[in-house]
């Protein structure tokens, strides 16, 4: 039983590792305490070239973005992540190349949104760990003022001074330390080492020494990651293109093994999300007639670790999570 | 740094290019553009060795360093100037452990097995195969009607360079 102290003294660490007072209170339901994962499809995202139809990827982002906040109209649910005259930056994860990467037309969207919520297109950056990559994924390379960035961290730079957490021990990229606001843009994937790589892992790309954190199966290096502070308080939201997806072989993007999710997930709960992500390439798995994961030898540990005592970053209980999933074709 | 990146670059030239220190003649292991008919290849050509193999394909790096991996050479091409596709020449330090990576792959269901090098494997939009220490990766980014006999083509245009 606690006493009224010990309780205040655990909604104030609560409340520091959450980050900041409004975070998760978005997507979570007072009566169950649940954190919600928002998946919307549309089967006619596709155009016949590589590109999904722009006009479909604004759409579904509106459609997930307004049921995950129960907005009215679709600038309201942005006004909800930020404040006019903060900078603002989508961390994408673009390292598999433009056929497993959030889409330019998602970006741009996105983009659009922001701006109509009162941030400046000038404090918008666009950025992945390397600037190549951000080319591979179809972005083209921009540093002008007053216009939406995209940009590296490669060419923008690392922070001199060291940050830590447990076993993590790296410097940040300057695009997340000038960041008011980060809106995680990862994609749904396999991967060899951890199982599957989504909204956590992603947070590797903006460190300036991620080779060193892939022993033990990255476990606990990622959780550790995501509680730096900066990571940790700035990452409000994430936007994943579930456009296409991998089963297998990843994290590279390998054609064989993908699949056509063709729609978008959202939501502030990190661990929530992973754990969603994990069940879906499960399930994919299996159909496919492939082992578990677990079979496999990448047991999804980091996730757990995340969601323990330690970390709180979020749960990983399915019965904590509230997974809404429309379709909109 | 930049003269570290263009000693790498090098000696994985020597490497990937001479049959992984074996052979004394360099061999560029990607056709030019034309060679193959309907197939041009872009104008870069990277290299990553074995330490920075991650920034290439991240976490994908250690099945490749566990089986030995000296580098990769990576060139992109286009097929009559649309279809795009990434060729990744990865030299191991043995046939064994090309043979390693290659067996690491579960076949599909419309996977097939191709008369490329030691063996190859080829899928809608890839094609895999294994010669000696090299293991070979052709992957194009969208679906494309006849694209299956053009990625076997490049395909032999890269093995007959091996």
């Amino acid at each position: 039983m606690q006493n009224r102290r010990e309780f205040v003294k655990e909604m104030v660490a609560r409340a520091a590792v959450l980050g900041v007072g409004t975070q998760f209170a978005w997507g979570q339901s007072k009566a169950a305490q649940k954190s919600k994962v928002v998946i919307v499809r549309d089967a006619k995202l596709r155009t016949p070239g590589p590109a999904p139809d722009e006009k479909r990827i604004a759409a579904l982002l509106d459609h997930a973005m307004q049921t995950y906040f129960s907005a009215q109209n679709p600038v309201q649910p942005w006004k909800k992540i930020v404040q006019p005259g903060q900078v603002v930056s989508l961390k994408l994860n673009a390292l598999g190349g433009r056929a497993i990467a959030p889409s330019v037309a998602l970006v741009k969207a996105i983009c659009e949104r922001l701006q109509q919520a009162g941030i400046k297109g000038g404090d918008i950056t666009v950025w992945e760990r390397n600037s190549r990559d951000l080319e591979a994924a179809g972005f083209k390379l921009s540093n002008a003022p007053g216009a939406v960035r995209f940009l590296g961290s490669d060419t923008v730079g690392y922070e001199d001074t060291s940050v830590n957490y447990g076993s993590v021990t790296t410097r940040l990229s300057k695009i997340l330390t000038r960041s008011d606001v980060v809106i995680n843009m990862p994609v749904m994937k396999n991967h060899n080492i951890v199982g599957v790589t989504m909204a956590m892992k992603n947070m590797y790309g903006v460190i300036n020494n991620p080779s060193a954190m892939h022993g033990t199966a990255c476990d606990p290096y990622i959780a550790d990651l995501n509680m730096i502070p900066q990571i940790r308080q700035k990452v409000r939201f994430v936007v994943s293109d579930l456009k296409t997806a991998v089963y297998e072989g990843g994290p590279s993007y390998r054609p064989e093994y993908a699949w056509n999710e063709d729609g978008l997930m959202v939501g502030e709960d990190r661990v929530a999300i992973d754990t969603i992500c994990a069940q879906i390439v499960q399930r994919k798995r299996a159909e496919k007639g492939l082992n578990t994961l677990e079979q496999k030898g990448t047991p999804l540990t980091y996730i757990a670790t995340a969601a323990d005592a330690q970390h709180r970053l979020g749960t990983n209980d399915p019965a904590r999570i509230a997974l809404i999933e429309h379709s909109i074709a | 740094m930049r003269f570290k990146a263009a000693v790498i670059a090098a000696s994985l030239a020597v490497l990937v290019l001479g049959g992984a220190g074996c052979k004394k003649k360099a061999v560029d292991p990607f056709p030019a553009s034309g060679v193959v008919a309907g197939w041009d290849k872009g104008d870069k050509t990277q290299t990553y060795d074995a330490a920075n193999l991650y920034e290439y394909i991240d976490g994908g790096a250690e099945q490749y360093i566990s089986a030995g991996v000296v580098g990769v050479s990576t060139s992109d091409y286009k097929y009559q100037g649309s279809v795009e596709v990434t060729a990744d020449v990865y030299t191991m330090k043995t046939a064994e452990g090309a043979k390693t990576i290659f067996d690491a792959d579960p076949p599909t269901s419309d996977s097939k097995s191709v008369v490329l090098g030691d063996a190859g494997r080829a899928y809608g939009q890839s094609v895999v195969f294994r010669k000696g220490p090299y293991l070979v990766r052709l992957t194009a980014f969208e679906a494309a009607p006849g694209e299956g006999d053009a990625l076997m083509a490049l395909a032999h245009g890269v093995e007959g360079k091996l």
